[in-house]
């Protein structure tokens, strides 16, 4: 299982997301897709047209810039971040 | 006197500010999780409030209330131009109830309606077609403020017929539910050239008067009145202090009277002279008197937006507007005097008015 870390201000839109789980999935995609199965409508708040990461949301598989199609490994971890954006 | 309840849409969130007698007023908020909210509406047919927003990590999605603020909810599901289309809903700007509509205008240029209130949207239409189509649907060819669909005027006994601007383009109506679609841009100035007759001019703000021959627009360049329901307009600017504003707002009762809040036309839009002003025809726009009393007359360098500024439907209607530095005034007396009922908010994107009996 991977250990996903979520970004804070998605938590508060998904009664009952945690910041941190654990999720079985071949890709970043894959990943995503499988929290959009208990959280419907998650998908849209970090996937955009394409499908492609939104611009300001980036994810990192161990450590490395990841896309969509990045692979997870079962013991990986994947942090999706909201960039620094705004003001 | 029933409760009268503003929806604030600002780039924080949306606020809450009701009032049993339109002097003392409470405010609530923020809502949205602080998300940029574009337009915020009361919905008379739902009782909801709906908001409009777009979130620079968390993308496009319409926020809906069922209980006047207390608690929301969001969704963006079929808000979308799809994986191969190309375009990218990268912003909900306007809202509006159409019979057993609900439309979201959105940039790139397109029109979704939900009908069930929200929690499912439907792509209507892209004006696909239309003189300009071919220049709107590319990114690089938006308007600053990239709003697309930038406003709706809507008919309260006909679901299928509406008007749509697309911003920088015009205004166009539908009378078939956005299957098809009408330039309604004739008599307008513009003041650079276009390629097309129809199209290239600037609607910034479109509202129908209680009689629906009777509209009046503020433009880029111009105020303008309509005397048959937006098929041709005429300019009614003359005796104002400059032709450049965003907000407008047309009397409940009265289709002689209109307000607007011109404001500077270049980079700073902002009042002129810093004298907060509300301008108002009692006439149509043959003359208009400055409406100040209570506003602030020194270094107020005040913007408002073209959702900026609305009206009540009581008998000696109230006028609202917010600014673009968060300052929310309120007149109880059309116009006459003016408070300030609100300070510190964020900058702010629409302000709309619900009477609750």
């Amino acid at each position: 299982m991977a250990d996903v870390r979520l970004p804070g201000t998605l938590t508060p839109l998904f009664p009952g997301l945690p910041r941190r789980l654990e999720v079985q999935a071949p890709t970043v995609l894959a990943a995503i897709d499988s929290l959009e199965q208990q959280w419907p409508g998650l998908r849209d708040r970090l996937v955009a047209e394409g499908p492609t990461l939104r611009s300001h949301i980036h994810a990192y598989v161990d450590g490395e810039r990841a896309g969509l199609e990045t692979p997870v490994a079962k013991r990986s971890r994947l942090d999706v971040i909201a960039a620094i954006s705004g003001g | 006197m029933p409760k009268t309840l503003l929806t604030v849409a600002t780039r924080k969130g949306t606020f809450i500010l009701e009032s049993d007698d339109r002097r003392d007023w409470t405010l609530r908020g923020p809502y949205c999780e602080g998300w940029p909210v574009y337009h915020a509406i009361y919905d008379a047919t739902t009782g909801e409030i709906y908001a409009a927003a777009a979130s620079e990590w968390h993308g496009t999605t319409v926020w809906r209330s069922s209980d006047l603020g207390e608690t929301w909810e969001m969704s963006s599901e079929g808000l979308t131009y799809g994986d191969q289309d190309g375009r990218r809903v990268s912003k909900a700007s306007t809202l509006a109830r159409a019979g057993d509509r609900l439309l979201v205008g959105v940039e790139a240029p397109g029109i979704f309606e939900s009908r069930d209130n929200g929690k499912t949207w439907s792509l209507l239409s892209t004006l696909s077609g239309q003189h300009g189509s071919e220049l709107w649907d590319d990114p690089a060819n938006q308007p600053p403020g990239h709003l697309g669909i930038s406003g709706f005027v809507t008919d309260a006994g006909d679901s299928d017929s509406f008007f749509a601007i697309v911003q920088g383009i015009g205004a166009f109506e539908t009378e078939d539910g956005g299957s098809s679609w009408t330039p309604r841009n004739q008599g307008l100035r513009r003041d650079w050239p276009a390629d097309y007759e129809d199209v290239g001019f600037c609607v910034h703000k479109l509202v129908r008067s209680s009689d629906p021959q009777r509209m009046y627009q503020q433009n880029h360049v111009g105020m303008h009145r309509s005397d048959d329901a937006g098929q041709s307009w005429t300019e009614i600017t003359e005796g104002l202090p400059g032709d450049f504003g965003f907000a407008a707002a047309v009397h409940p009762h009265d289709t002689e009277t209109f307000y607007v809040i011109p404001v500077d036309g270049g980079h700073g839009r902002t009042m002129h002279e810093g004298k907060a002003t509300v301008w108002r025809t009692r006439d149509a726009g043959s003359s208009w008197q400055p409406m100040r009393d209570g506003l602030p007359q020194v270094d107020a360098h005040l913007g408002v937006l073209r959702q900026g500024m609305t009206i009540d439907s009581h008998d000696a209607p109230g006028v609202y507007f917010g600014t673009s530095t968060g300052q929310v005034f309120a007149s109880a007396d059309e116009g006459e005097t003016w408070s300030e009922i609100a300070s510190y908010l964020p900058s702010i994107s629409s302000v709309d008015v619900a009477i609750l009996d």
